[in-house]
């Protein structure tokens, strides 16, 4: 089955006769266990102190699945493999930081919020600053951070019902995926329950590296791959024949050269200069881009760095999950079991990426939901030639993966959302009085109108890839959750306003930022996008002048979370007078070990101090 | 009625306690981390400055890919072992020292 390019709204029958079979009936077959697990479990724990209990149940095995299925998201699964395919080298910064993120999570962070007791980072905002105001502030980039990450699962979701479905509109998919999991939701299945997520995981695992496997053993494994490819300072490729009866085949127009693909500082970081450089008459550019082209890139790298390291740090719906550990050795035991299961899972997509830049590269002239961000699930079908049927099963795996991925994250990331404008804004800040049942009723009417605002956003970014999308949200996590959890843990003089301001200024540059960047590569769209944002496209001409801004643009970091630190420390000590009082003991509960029992103490005193 | 909050008069709660608390895990934290930032902040530059040596093959990896894509993850998985050991060990002994405050305490108060 090869998909074919009629991207109108096709006749739905014609549509159906050229559905592969098999990765129609594993993908089902994933959404139906899912959805039927969720139930499930929601039937037998129904209140939020049942799942941490749930979490407080099961091993340190069982946990670290269940951590790491939420935190492979369609941009783990599908947006890496596709950059690394368009861009290549300079993508790999993306799993390898997506994975070692959690080494700073890890040593700064995990270990004082658990031991604080405070289960999300609004709960945690309040209980260091004795401020209900700060928690409204914190909840905001809840919903933020939130929505630049559904988008790219909103992507994933109408990327693989295209592929699917040949001659499905890319909306089609988003709408249907995404009403399927905001009903699920509403309904009270699907919350976060630890079994599901870790199965999640597994499948992950299996749906990603069984088909990498079978696929090397057939067409040459990921060195030979990557020795295809004529590193700069090579007369020629050191691979030529990658295995039996497997040629490389021709790049395409649109394709990076070799020399710029497989070494770094290539199209993802040298962007923005390249295309000040085209705007230059021709006999300038050689001579603008010897003198710019690495040292911005190596500028953007950094930024990049600095965005995924501190953003993992900083994701709320990642942070909640490291309460379900019962002590503080399983919890540390647990982030490193975490790293062990994501790191294996991230050497795998780039090698989809590699392979799929030799023998697939008309996905290169693809765009949308046609492009490179779809080379997992249709790489397999390589193998239909000589394998016969086993190309359908090993792509049907690969969609049964990008199922999970999508539907676990997304159904995570809605849950949280949804908590957070029921529970925090709703419950707490319009109608502190409401009854139980008015709050479960606003429970299923937030997931309906976060779903809706989450599918609405979705069917706008099929140009933008699925990787770049969540990069984004990393970097606006980066930029206001991660300097308020680091400086409020380490620094004892931090005040409310220092911290409210802080991140309120780091936060939205970075959203800014992200959202101009967002606006301004729709504007190039060539399909429909393109003219709904065509009154961006100046945004364009101006970054052609000025490169340098463009990458502080679409990387803010380098300069977003210096800025929330700085002025956490400045606004501090400006208001130094209000540091909470009982600031000592707050810093005791942080960080000494919990066998001292000093939580409950701190607890006693505070009902005993409500209670004057 | 809530039991009485305990004195805060015993070496748990002294300002000598926090302080060496906090200096000692961060010390550790900022160890690993600044194990972790040399590779994060030299493998750009090394590709910087030396790109002829990051693109030696390396079983048809150049070096610059083989060390980030696969050998950076092992890398990490080291240093959080070592971080979990050290730190495990940290706090049993912080444990001790405060039990053995504890028990001096109460034998010189009676």
């Amino acid at each position: 089955m090869k998909t074919a390019l009629f991207s109108s709204a096709a006749m739905p029958l014609a549509a159906l006769e050229r559905v592969d079979p098999w990765i129609l009936a594993f993908s089902l077959v994933t959404v139906a266990v899912t959805i039927w697990m969720g139930f499930r479990s929601a039937k037998t724990s129904k209140t939020a102190s049942d799942f941490f209990v749930a979490g407080r149940s099961v091993s340190v095995g069982w946990n670290a699945s269940a951590i790491s299925g939420e935190y492979l998201s369609a941009a783990s699964f599908m947006g890496v493999a596709g950059m690394v395919m368009s861009s290549g080298y300079d993508a790999l910064w993306y799993p390898v930081c997506y994975a070692c993120g959690y080494l700073f999570l890890l040593l700064f962070i995990a270990g004082p919020l658990r031991r604080f007791g405070a289960y999300t980072i609004p709960d945690f905002a309040e209980g260091r600053f004795d401020s209900p105001l700060f928690r409204k502030i914190a909840v905001c980039f809840v919903l933020f951070i939130g929505f630049f990450y559904t988008m790219p699962q909103m992507k994933g979701a109408g990327v693989t019902l295209s592929y699917i479905f040949p001659g499905m509109p890319y909306w089609v998919g988003v709408v249907v995926v995404g009403a399927v999991i905001t009903f699920n939701v509403s309904l009270g299945g699907m919350k976060g329950i630890t079994l599901v997520q870790a199965f999640q995981y597994w499948i992950k695992m299996f749906a990603i590296s069984v088909p990498v496997f079978v696929l090397m053993s057939v067409v040459g494994f990921y060195n030979g791959h990557i020795g295809a490819n004529k590193a700069p300072g090579e007369t020629a490729a050191p691979v030529t024949t990658l295995a039996d009866n497997t040629v490389r085949k021709p790049l395409v127009e649109k394709a990076p050269k070799d020399e710029v693909w497989v070494a770094p500082f290539g199209p993802l970081t040298t962007k923005a200069v390249n295309a000040a450089a085209a705007a230059l008459p021709v006999e300038q550019r050689a001579a603008y881009l010897a003198e710019h082209q690495k040292p911005y890139s190596l500028l953007y790298t950094y930024s990049l760095i600095i965005a995924l390291v501190c953003g993992t740090a900083g994701l709320p719906h990642i942070l909640v999950r490291f309460y379900t550990n019962p002590d503080g050795v399983a919890a540390k035991r647990t982030t490193m079991w975490v790293m062990i299961l994501i790191g294996v899972f991230y050497v795998f997509p780039p090698v989809f990426g590699a392979i799929g830049r030799n023998l697939m590269p008309e996905l290169y002239s693809g765009v949308g939901a046609k492009g490179t961000d779809k080379v997992v699930l249709e790489l397999p079908t390589l193998l239909t030639g000589n394998a016969g049927v086993l190309g359908s099963i090993l792509s049907g795996i690969t969609c049964a993966g990008a199922f999970a991925a999508f539907m676990s994250t997304f159904s995570g990331l809605l849950v949280s959302m949804t908590g957070a404008l029921a529970h925090d804004v709703y419950g707490r800040m319009l109608r502190p009085k409401s009854s139980p049942q008015e709050r479960l009723a606003a429970f299923k009417i937030a997931a309906v109108i976060i779903g809706g605002v989450a599918i609405g956003l979705g069917c706008f970014v099929e140009p933008l890839e699925i990787n770049f999308m969540v990069g984004q949200a990393f970097a606006i996590a980066a930029a206001s959750y991660f300097p308020l959890l680091f400086m409020s843990v380490w620094w004892r003089g931090m005040t409310m306003k220092g911290a409210a301001i802080g991140m309120l200024t780091g936060g939205l540059c970075a959203l800014g930022a992200a959202a101009l960047t967002n606006l301004g590569t729709l504007a190039l769209d060539k399909g429909p996008m393109g003219k709904v944002f065509a009154g961006f496209a100046p945004l364009n001409a101006f970054w052609a002048e000025h490169p340098l801004l463009r990458i502080l643009c679409e990387q803010p970091a380098i300069w977003t979370v210096p800025l929330a630190i700085g002025l956490m420390i400045v606004v501090s000590k400006a208001t130094a007078a209000q540091v909470p009082a009982d600031i000592r003991m707050k810093m005791l509960v942080l960080h000494a070990p919990e066998k001292l029992g000093l939580k409950q103490e701190y607890i006693q005193e505070h009902q005993a101090g409500a209670g004057h | 009625m809530p039991p009485t909050p305990p004195a805060h008069d015993d070496v748990v709660h002294s300002e000598s306690f926090l302080r060496s608390l906090m200096r000692r895990q961060l010390g550790l934290s900022i160890a690993c981390a600044a194990t972790f930032l040399v590779a994060l902040i030299g493998l750009p530059l090394l590709n910087y400055f030396a790109p002829a040596l990051m693109a030696t093959r390396v079983a048809g990896f150049t070096l610059s890919w083989l060390i980030l894509g696969v050998l950076f993850f092992p890398f990490v998985w080291i240093i959080s072992y070592a971080f979990i050991k050290r730190s495990i060990a940290l706090e049993e002994d912080e444990v001790a020292q405060a039990e053995q405050a504890r028990r001096g305490k109460e034998r010189a108060d009676p």
